[in-house]
């Protein structure tokens, strides 16, 4: 059955759409950071900036230390991307290939455990690190994102071993390979698309993360990003709106790129491999 | 094999990180931790000058700045504070240290600080950090409410331009904005996201007083004569006279500064700091003035929650933390934080200082108002918080946009208010 011309426009128009409303945010941020201050308070707001200026990003710069805030959250976010995933992999197979009683109640946890607001774990957490001495440190924000991420990062990865034949590994060992044998070259290549998506939600999340990361961290050198673009806002909710968008805007860069770069591994074919040529 | 290397590095940084984490030196100097929320870059920098200025003159007690934020300040004392890890100076408004001091969180200052502080800051400044009758911080910045105005319509208009000594009246405010209003313009645009507060503040002028406290100490609301003027005076304007505008009583203050620019208002009723704002915004040739808020049966009385500096609970080396205040505050340094942050200063000395009687940006206006500013009628009652969000704030939003009347107002604040409150004063 083709397409047809109409049709097809249509599903374009459509998605031309879509991408213009997702695109919205992040344009009207770079607009916002490049006009100055009198032109951001003006009645009718303006799409292209009359008199583009870089002075909001020059202002973000000398007033914050946003790069070093920007490596501190790119070290926490890529450790605990990095951790999450490869504690939950393992645990993942196990629980998509073995289904017992345990395993069973084991998912349902991990879903009802996505249900408990942070605001009610922060002061018990809190105590546990003080106590472990992590408290203003690194380790220990990492090891909250690596707890906090975990469970919706089993959770994905466990529907993406699902989706993987278990036929293919049955005749994986039919061929005479070894479990490891099969884990590493049959199961891993297959799997590897929804690591990496589930890597790149761990690392979005730590990255974006916020409240653990104001109330953890204490000294100034160790603040991430979303901490310091809090310190553009005053009382009141009164913002310093110029540099507080410059800072965002390049806030939102790193994630943009993360995903420019590992999003052509998801796509790419699942199940290339799968059959023998 | 890149990936191994990838996860090898990664357990090293993250190995290195942990050891070069936290804590005091010991080299046997003593580290404060003062963490300010100085957030403009004026104040900013003042802030940090004087720390260094500090640290300069005392080796041995060493204060280290940390930057804190307005937005979020609350939360993270609250779990510093539960932590047992929170800074040991500690800079935040009178209205939000209740619960702290309550909880025991906050040292009680009376005994520590020195006498030329207690006596350079008046005795309702005083009031707004005193809980369980011990001082639990100093204040030092405050800032009145203010009429923003867009000097060339005022001109032109003809209407008689208030001073602090010759105030307008709420009633004649009122006829001011009608006058001032017409073709698609309003005399004023109230930015009341935050109704409650706003409204109580500029109540204290018109002799409201809205809580009671009783002999045996309870606290009850009575929605009074003089409750009503303020909330009355907005409603007409908005729902009668047409001279206010309707739109921006869900805004901020700042949501109001561009219609201000653009003529849409001719006054807008803001926080004396919003004069930063203004002058990094404002148009070239804009012509504003800064006038006192109207007057009533109680004068030019505002209520004020002002800025404070507090020592934490925890903090071992209280003396010296004080010490510290004591420095902060001194007169020539509290006006540079003052200048700074576009406030007003609490002490006397301070505030006598040439740089804050200038009519430039309106500063002389601001200072002349020092004297009526006391503590915010709801700093000290106890479940204010729960009043404001589940009565006060929708009864008053309702009112305000024409929904509900004066009579459906009082009986919301006072029925549904006196039983939030009753529930704490058991």
């Amino acid at each position: 059955m083709r397409t047809s011309t109409a049709a097809r426009a249509g599903q374009y128009a459509a998605l031309l759409a879509y991408l213009v409303f997702l695109a919205f945010p992040f344009l009207w941020l770079l607009s916002t950071a490049l006009k100055p201050p009198a032109e951001l308070a003006g009645l009718h707001p303006t799409w292209i900036p009359r008199d583009p200026t870089l002075a909001n990003f020059r202002q973000a710069f000398d007033e914050q230390p946003l790069l070093r805030a920007a490596l501190n959250s790119l070290l926490a976010a890529l450790s605990a991307a990095v951790v999450a995933v490869v504690v939950a992999t393992p645990m993942a197979y196990v629980m998509a290939r073995r289904r017992t009683a345990l395993t069973r109640a084991a998912t349902g946890w991990v879903v009802v455990s996505q249900a408990f607001p942070f605001v009610l774990l922060i002061i018990p957490l809190f105590l546990v690190l003080k106590n472990l001495r992590l408290i203003d440190s690194v380790p220990g924000l990492v090891m909250v994102y690596v707890v906090w991420a975990l469970p919706f990062a089993l959770w994905m990865l466990v529907g993406y071993v699902r989706a993987v034949p278990a036929e293919l590994e049955e005749a994986a060992a039919v061929d005479g390979a070894g479990r490891l044998r099969t884990l590493v070259s049959v199961t891993a290549p297959l799997l590897a698309p929804g690591i990496v998506a589930t890597a790149l939600f761990a690392f979005v999340t730590a990255w974006n993360e916020f409240f653990f990361a104001l109330v953890l961290l204490k000294t100034p050198e160790k603040q991430t990003l979303p901490v310091v673009l809090t310190h553009f806002i005053g009382a009141e909710g009164v913002a310093d709106l110029g540099p507080l968008a410059a800072a965002a805007f390049l806030a939102t860069l790193p994630s943009l790129v993360v995903f420019a770069v590992i999003q052509r591994r998801i796509t790419s074919g699942m199940l290339a491999g799968a059959v023998k040529s | 094999m890149r990936t191994r290397i990838l996860v090898t590095l990664l357990a090293v940084t993250l190995l290195l990180a942990g050891c070069s984490s936290g804590g005091t030196r010991d080299d046997g100097r003593i580290t404060l931790r003062f963490q300010s929320l100085a957030w403009q870059q004026e104040s900013v920098e003042a802030t940090r000058e004087l720390v260094d200025e500090w640290n300069a003159a005392h080796p041995d007690v060493r204060v280290e700045y940390v930057q804190g934020s307005w937005d979020s300040v609350h939360d993270q004392l609250l779990t510093s504070f539960e932590g047992g890890e929170a800074p040991d100076i500690i800079h935040d408004a009178s209205d939000d240290l209740a619960d702290f001091a309550y909880g025991g969180h906050l040292a009680d200052l009376t005994d520590l600080l020195p006498e030329r502080l207690k006596a350079d800051i008046p005795p309702s400044g005083w009031e707004t950090v005193t809980f369980k009758d011990g001082i639990h911080g100093v204040p030092f910045l405050q800032e009145p409410r203010v009429l923003i105005a867009n000097a060339t319509r005022l001109r032109e208009s003809g209407v008689r331009v208030p001073t602090p000594e010759d105030p307008w009246s709420w009633g004649e405010f009122r006829r001011v904005t009608e006058r001032l209003s017409g073709e698609g313009t309003y005399g004023v645009a109230w930015p009341l996201k935050e109704p409650v507060s706003a409204t109580l503040n500029l109540s204290l002028s018109a002799g409201g007083r809205l809580f009671h406290r009783g002999a045996d100490g309870k606290v009850t609301v009575r929605f009074e004569e003089g409750d009503e003027v303020v909330p009355r005076t907005v409603h007409a304007q908005v729902n009668t006279d047409r001279s206010a505008s309707p739109t921006t009583l869900g805004s901020g203050g700042s949501d109001t500064l561009p219609g201000f620019f653009a003529g849409k208002y001719a006054m807008v009723p803001l926080g004396f700091s919003y004069r930063q704002q203004i002058v990094q915004q404002a148009p070239e040739g804009f012509d504003w003035q800064v006038l006192p808020a109207p007057a009533g049966a109680g004068g030019l009385t505002q209520g004020v929650s002002p800025q404070t500096l507090s020592v934490a609970e925890d903090c071992p080396h209280k003396e010296e933390a004080v010490a510290f205040l004591d420095f902060l505050l001194r007169p020539e340094n509290t006006v540079r934080l003052a200048l700074g942050d576009w406030m007003l200063p609490t002490g006397r000395q301070a505030l006598a200082h040439p740089a804050l009687h200038t009519a430039d940006h309106g500063w002389a206006v601001g200072t002349a108002l020092a004297d009526h500013l006391r503590p915010a009628p709801a700093q000290t009652v106890r479940g204010y918080p729960e009043w404001k969000d589940k009565v006060a704030t929708p009864a008053l939003q309702e009112y305000y946009s024409g929904a509900i009347g004066l009579d459906e107002l009082r009986e919301r604040l006072e029925e549904d208010g006196n039983l939030v409150l009753a529930r704490y004063q058991r």
